[in-house]
């Protein structure tokens, strides 16, 4: 989903006013200049990535209290809220029930990290979505297990379980390249959608961060490994039960994976202690895709592109077919904090 | 992927989810037709019980996947990061630590490469060997029908989908290993083992020794393939089998790119390598209307067919029906079939069939020299069978194939 900000025809104007004023003579032309800078800087995506150098103090866990405070850090940097009241408020309503979408495929690790999605529960919880309104899934149980992931399917407890103990749907979801099988916790279970990834290199798609993870929402993700993932990837994303809920990404990049992904492998990963959130998967791609590249680099390794395994499919979700976001560096706002 | 669930009526009711596939493997129909098929006098309630070993499937259920895992046979590990390079089939996927290649059914774990489907059996039946269809290859007889999960090619016509285009895990199955296989095959009365229904090429290990088992049961074993195979792996497992059925999806390399998500080429290296093997091989040709039912497709087919084959290779038109992703099409007019056969006809075929239309006169089988009728088939049976001693018996003709068990 998007996070490119509208703006009203009143504020529009105001801000050419305002831009007249300052540009004072230089015209007509210059004044259509600025609100086209003014437009294009209001259009920009935002995404946020949230670093926290003591997540872990001085051991190798990390500190639920300080991933709390990092959560809140990020979300409300993107939302420009004061609080995290304000900031979930303006997400979920009451009576919503809402999917988060974890990866678990790295095992202990290298999967999306537990002090963080019990900070996303938390969160919501307060927001006035009901415990057992809200499932942390992925796509088995056992492997949700293997990484830390208690598995619950009853009472007043936060859900949490993978496909395999409800299956996909009969019928087949289909646009363009893609026609799979969508989960029924996704169909049935959800109304919300978050998406909690892991910013990690990928052997075959270039990187796995937002985007790909939806590869766990369907039965057959094998046969949308070819090519590097494109337009395997863009066109699942385009799928209505996808775009339509999801409302956030929250990328888990506290361990994050810049060669040998998407297993984990304890020499190629780094503690990066960070959090990135936004509502525009494109973008939050795009970024992730450029931290691994520095990460590459700066190990002496070569680039994704030099390798034959760049994430076109970034790109190809950004198109005019797709438009699921933006991977245009000048429309996007990476916030640090 | 196998065309011959295009009749409805002989699909697992297992496959569809709602009970155990070796535990009921015929509905009454399809029972009714393979008893009358065989003259035997096999009833349900023997079947249920004598399969009564097997689980039965109750929904979303874990299954002991450590059961059902045996490394693979057919890859390379590679130097860096666990890699490893599959080497079954000429899309050779370079498979990651914890991924699956393309087929869904074979899994890296840790460097090493494993079948997630040995033994792990998802779809069971008793067929009568011309529903493979196999036409010269034992006629009148059962084949103890078998499938996994898998497939390592993607048609959007699949008849099969459901059990060929899912994981292992996401589809109820049951655990028979290669004796158990070869000894309900020997006591039901079929002389063959076919793989077939999803794609054997992706459960070739279970093949190999199930082919083994039966062999030395007695039961010879028949294959039922899309052929898109590495060559080793073709002479290394189809070595192994006393019948092969190649499905060619078509005779241009377009349509094997957009429709089956593979490519042409190997599938014909394969129908040549087949023929220097000795295989006994027919070919099915499904025709599926505006993708692949040209006169000079058709034409070039039968051309290449007299030329690397030979023009005793029988070749069946099958007849299409919209399935999974290609709905939008019609069922293959009749016509166009017939059309298919003129040509393949007056290039020189001797046995040019057409399929999945019952009733049709091209189901049955003629001298090429005499243009008798031989065996004269009903459905999926062969209610009169004249051949003797492989040859015609109006004018000697010899007529190629395997015609006694």
């Amino acid at each position: 989903m998007s996070a490119m900000r509208s703006t009203n025809r009143r504020d529009f104007l105001k801000k050419c006013l305002t831009g007249a004023a300052v540009l004072g003579a230089n015209g007509r032309m210059g004044l259509l200049a600025a609100a086209e800078q003014q437009e294009a800087a209001l259009a920009k995506s935002r995404v946020v990535i949230a670093r926290d150098a003591m997540l872990r103090g001085a051991g190798t866990t990390v500190d639920s209290r300080r991933m709390l405070s990092l959560l809140d850090r990020a979300t409300q940097a993107l939302f420009d809220r004061d609080n995290p009241t304000e900031t979930w408020n303006k997400l979920v309503r009451p009576g919503e029930t809402v999917g988060l979408k974890v990866n678990a495929l790295g095992g202990r690790g290298l999967s999306s990290n537990l002090q963080l999605v019990e900070a996303i529960c938390e969160r919501l919880q307060e927001a006035g979505i009901k415990a057992s309104d809200i499932v942390v899934w992925d796509r088995d149980s056992d492997e949700m297990e293997h990484t830390g992931f208690h598995v619950s399917t009853g009472g007043n407890r936060v859900q949490c379980f993978g496909t395999d103990r409800v299956d996909y749907e009969q019928e087949l979801a289909t646009h363009r390249s893609v026609g799979s099988r969508l989960s029924k916790i996704l169909t049935q279970r959800c109304n919300v959608l978050i998406n909690v990834p892991v910013l990690k290199d990928h052997d075959s798609a270039g990187v796995t961060i937002a985007l790909k993870n939806m590869y766990g929402v369907i039965h057959n993700p094998n046969k949308y490994h070819p090519n590097g993932c494109n337009p395997y990837i863009a066109d699942l994303n385009m799928l209505p039960e996808i775009r339509t809920k999801m409302r956030l990404t929250i990328c888990d990049a506290t361990t994050a994976c810049f060669e040998g992904g998407p297993g984990y492998k304890p020499e190629y990963s780094w503690k990066n202690n960070a959090l990135m959130v936004s509502q525009d998967p494109v973008a939050l791609d795009y970024t992730g895709w450029q931290i691994i590249e520095r990460k590459r680099a700066e190990k002496g390794l070569n680039t994704l592109e030099g390798e034959k395994r760049a994430p076109h499919y970034i790109a190809t979700a950004a198109d005019a077919q797709h438009r699921l976001g933006t991977n245009d560096p000048r429309r996007i706002a990476v916030v640090e904090v | 992927m196998s065309r011959e669930l295009d009749v409805r009526e002989g699909q697992s009711p297992a496959v569809r989810g709602d009970r155990s596939p070796l535990s009921c493997p015929l509905d009454r129909r399809s029972f009714l037709q393979c008893a009358l098929a065989s003259g035997a006098a096999l009833g349900a309630c023997e079947f249920a019980q004598l399969l009564a070993p097997i689980s039965a499937w109750a929904g979303p259920q874990k299954q002991d996947d450590s059961r059902f895992t045996v490394e693979a046979k057919f890859y390379q590990k590679l130097p860096n990061n666990k890699k490893i390079k599959c080497k079954l089939c000429p899309r050779e996927c370079t498979v990651g630590d914890r991924e699956r290649g393309y087929c869904g059914v074979r899994e890296n774990r840790g460097g090493t490469y494993y079948t997630l489907v040995h033994s792990r059996v998802c779809a069971a039946h008793i067929d009568p060997i011309e529903k493979k269809p196999l036409f010269h290859y034992l006629p009148g007889t059962l084949a103890f029908s078998l499938a996994t999960a898998g497939c390592n090619v993607n048609c959007k016509f699949c008849q099969n989908w459901d059990i060929s285009q899912v994981r292992p895990e996401q589809v109820p199955a049951d655990y028979a290993p290669p004796k158990l296989v070869a000894e309900l095959a020997k006591q039901h009365d079929c002389p063959t083992i076919a793989y077939t229904y999803s794609e054997p090429v992706v459960f070739s290990e279970y093949l190999m020794d199930a082919a083994n088992a039966g062999h030395e049961a007695g039961i010879r074993s028949v294959v039922v393939s899309n052929g898109y195979m590495q060559e080793e792996a073709l002479k290394t497992a189809y070595g192994k089998m006393d019948a092969v059925k190649i499905d060619l999806k078509a005779f241009s390399e377009s349509y094997y790119k957009d429709v089956v998500v593979a490519e042409l080429k190997p599938v014909l290296d394969s129908l040549v390598t087949l023929r220097k093997m000795n295989k006994w091989t027919e070919i099915v040709y499904l025709v599926v209307p505006t993708l692949n039912d040209g006169d000079a497709e058709f034409r070039g087919l039968a051309r290449w067919i007299k030329t690397n084959l030979g023009v005793d290779v029988p070749i069946h038109f099958t007849q299409f029906h919209p399935e999974y992703l290609l709905k939008n099409l019609p069922i293959t007019p009749v016509p166009t079939l017939e059309r298919a056969k003129a040509i393949a006809d007056a290039e020189g075929l001797h046995y040019v069939y057409i399929g999945n239309v019952p009733g049709h006169p091209a189901q049955n089988t003629y001298c090429p020299k005499c243009r008798r009728m031989l065996v004269e088939r009903v459905g999926f049976t062969a209610s009169r069978m004249l051949i003797r001693k492989g040859s015609c018996p109006f004018c000697g003709q010899p007529i190629p194939g395997a015609w006694h068990a």
